[in-house]
């Protein structure tokens, strides 16, 4: 009960401050989008490469997916997208605040819905490769991606995109990005906390500890895996939908589908925190994002040997994660714990 | 082999079964027959072929020759997770639990998954089968390290969580691939025991590789002894005790 109470209590604090956020830091609103983002990422990474055992390096497509169609359908809703990129500066492209709010709500929508076919479709292809092979696969599932969309002239190709233009002031539009970033983050973290909660959790824990065991009794493997990968597709359209409207023009490779920059983020923030856990991905997203924040303002020049060092560090003395050491230290506050009851009669007795 | 006794009706029935991994005829024309409710036994020196048996009939790979029938079906062409859905399942010679996950979440995950719909697969489980579960567990000794993470569990105690998971599967027959292999010889008896007891009164069909001679005479009614891929004899356990060839095979025979 006194558990349950302190835990309410944290998530209000949580909630409260994620709210009064763009009041109290005005200037830094687009950094704490972005970190409410980067939990989004870690979060929905640590799905498939956590709790799931299959460590992607190509969960960043859904991202760049995510923000095209968001794109292609703002855009397509009231011009031809075609004609729109051709002729990029040279017709007159205006979005009434009515047009606008119709398109960005739609588009990001079609992200999401979007990039679960895309899920099901490239898991149908991908699952069938495990452990390293799998990352790699999906790593060339991602970087094939970027090259592709650069080439396709309809939507830009590497010129990219740009996307309508914010009806109104400058603060309100950071705002409203700040608020759905931060919504989705919630959204994501709310939803993933009951699916593990449900058999679905077991279930792909099973498939992390002992896939062949798991299908030897008699788990739908397959069916689990596509739905996994398919839920961290969905939330990274969105964020893929919001982040690309947030800088207001998409390029492919360093915008869209920034493989080695936010698709290895991903990754180094889920091994920071702790994977296969619920709190890890959001300590770890925070963590690295005020690491890289500090490091890119006080060390340019270094920050990337920072961020290298880090990530070194972590893998050399940290490999469970910030929660994963926890649980080793303190085991009884995770619930693992030798019960004294001699068997199940005597305690119902 | 005219002596080779065909028991009308078998649960499982192979019929000629062939498998050859290159060049090494590992199951040679193999036809036996594990009965409905009964214990069966497979024994047989190393590399004899007992382990492909058991990976043919649960369908790990395709077969060369011959059919397995369960239940009177054809299942030599299905996948794994459907043959264990149909209720035949194994353990493994090389223990296999989910070692990152407690004691009651392999129980939990290890439910029968015949009739797993989207519904139940976003739904928590009912509590009769966490009792169930902590009801196995209790069986096989583990209730009080119910919590602890399994990997962190001694060989011994892994194997019993394994043999409780299995039946939590409710299994209609099982395949058992060295049960007592590692297992401290004072709990050999114990387990004994118990798999008797889950024949009995749960009554799942077993069928169980052993190496312990001893093990094997004391529970199995009816055993099939394989040599270099061909099934060598088969009788009750005191003929298959008597019989020159198999003797003679585990021995490293005179000519």
């Amino acid at each position: 009960m006194n558990a349950n109470r302190r835990a309410l209590a944290g998530y209000g604090a949580i909630l409260l401050v994620g709210g009064a956020a763009p009041f109290l830091f005005p200037n830094f609103m687009f950094q704490l989008a972005v970190l409410w983002i980067f939990i989004l990422f870690a979060l929905t990474w640590d799905t498939l490469g956590g709790q799931m055992g299959y460590n992607s390096l190509g969960n960043i497509v859904f991202f760049g997916a995510g923000m095209y169609i968001s794109a292609i359908v703002q855009i397509g809703l009231y011009y031809d997208v075609g004609e729109y990129t051709a002729h990029y500066g040279a017709i007159k492209v205006d979005f009434t605040p009515e047009q606008y709010f119709t398109g960005l709500a739609l588009g990001i929508g079609a992200a999401a819905v979007g990039c679960v076919i895309f899920a099901i479709v490239f898991g149908r292809i991908v699952f069938g490769l495990r452990g390293p092979y799998f990352a790699i696969g999906t790593l060339g599932v991602a970087l094939a991606a970027g090259e592709l969309v650069g080439t396709w002239e309809w939507v830009g190709a590497g010129g990219g995109i740009a996307l309508p233009v914010y009806p109104g002031e400058p603060d309100a539009r950071a705002q409203l990005f700040y608020y759905l970033s931060f919504v989705s983050a919630v959204l994501t973290f709310a939803f993933l906390k009951w699916l593990y909660s449900q058999r679905f959790g077991l279930a792909i824990n099973a498939i992390r500890d002992d896939e062949e065991k798991a299908e030897g009794m008699g788990i739908h493997t397959l069916r689990y895996k596509t739905i996994g990968w398919s839920v961290a597709a969905f939330f990274l359209g969105i964020s893929g939908a919001l982040f690309g409207n947030m800088i207001g023009f998409v390029e492919p490779l360093e915008v869209a589908f920034p493989t080695v920059t936010f698709g290895i983020f991903m990754v180094v923030m889920v091994l920071l925190g702790g994977k296969g856990t619920l709190w890890g991905p959001v300590l770890g997203a925070t963590l690295f994002h005020v690491i890289k924040e500090t490091t890119w303002t006080y060390m340019l020049g270094w920050q990337w040997v920072a961020l290298g060092a880090l990530i070194i560090v972590n893998i050399v003395y940290f490999q469970q994660g910030i929660l994963g050491w926890a649980q080793g230290k303190w085991p009884e506050r995770f619930g693992i714990i030798v019960d004294e009851h001699r068997s199940a009669e005597q305690e119902t007795r | 082999m005219a002596s080779i006794s065909s028991h009308m009706n078998g649960l499982i029935e192979c019929q000629g079964v062939t498998k050859a991994f290159g060049g090494v005829v590992a199951n040679n024309d193999i036809t036996l027959n594990v009965p409905k409710g009964r214990i069966t036994g497979l024994i047989g020196p190393n590399g004899s072929g007992k382990t492909t048996l058991f990976n043919s009939i649960v369908g790990y790979h395709p077969l060369d020759a011959g059919s397995i029938k369960f239940q009177g079906k054809e299942i030599s062409r299905l996948r794994v997770t459907h043959i264990a859905r149909m209720g035949l399942l194994r353990t493994f010679q090389q223990t296999r639990i989910y070692s990152k996950m407690n004691c009651v979440e392999n129980m939990l995950i290890s439910v029968p998954h015949r009739h797993e719909t989207y519904r139940t697969m976003f739904s928590k489980y009912p509590p009769e089968v966490t009792e169930r579960a902590e009801e196995l567990l209790d069986y096989v000794g583990l209730y009080q390290k119910r919590f602890l993470i399994s990997g962190d569990l001694s060989f011994g105690q892994q194997k019993l969580l394994e043999f409780a998971m299995a039946l939590m599967n409710e299994p209609e027959v099982l395949l058992l691939d060295e049960p007592t292999a590692g297992i401290n010889p004072t709990l050999i008896n114990g387990l004994i025991d118990r798999l008797k007891r889950a024949n009995e009164e749960m009554g799942v069909t077993l069928f169980v590789i052993e190496h312990n001679m001893r093990v094997i005479m004391n529970l199995a009614e009816h055993i099939y002894c394989l040599a270099n891929g061909k099934l060598l004899a088969d009788g009750r356990p005191e003929q298959i005790q008597k019989d020159h060839r198999v003797i003679d095979a585990y021995l490293g025979g005179r000519a």
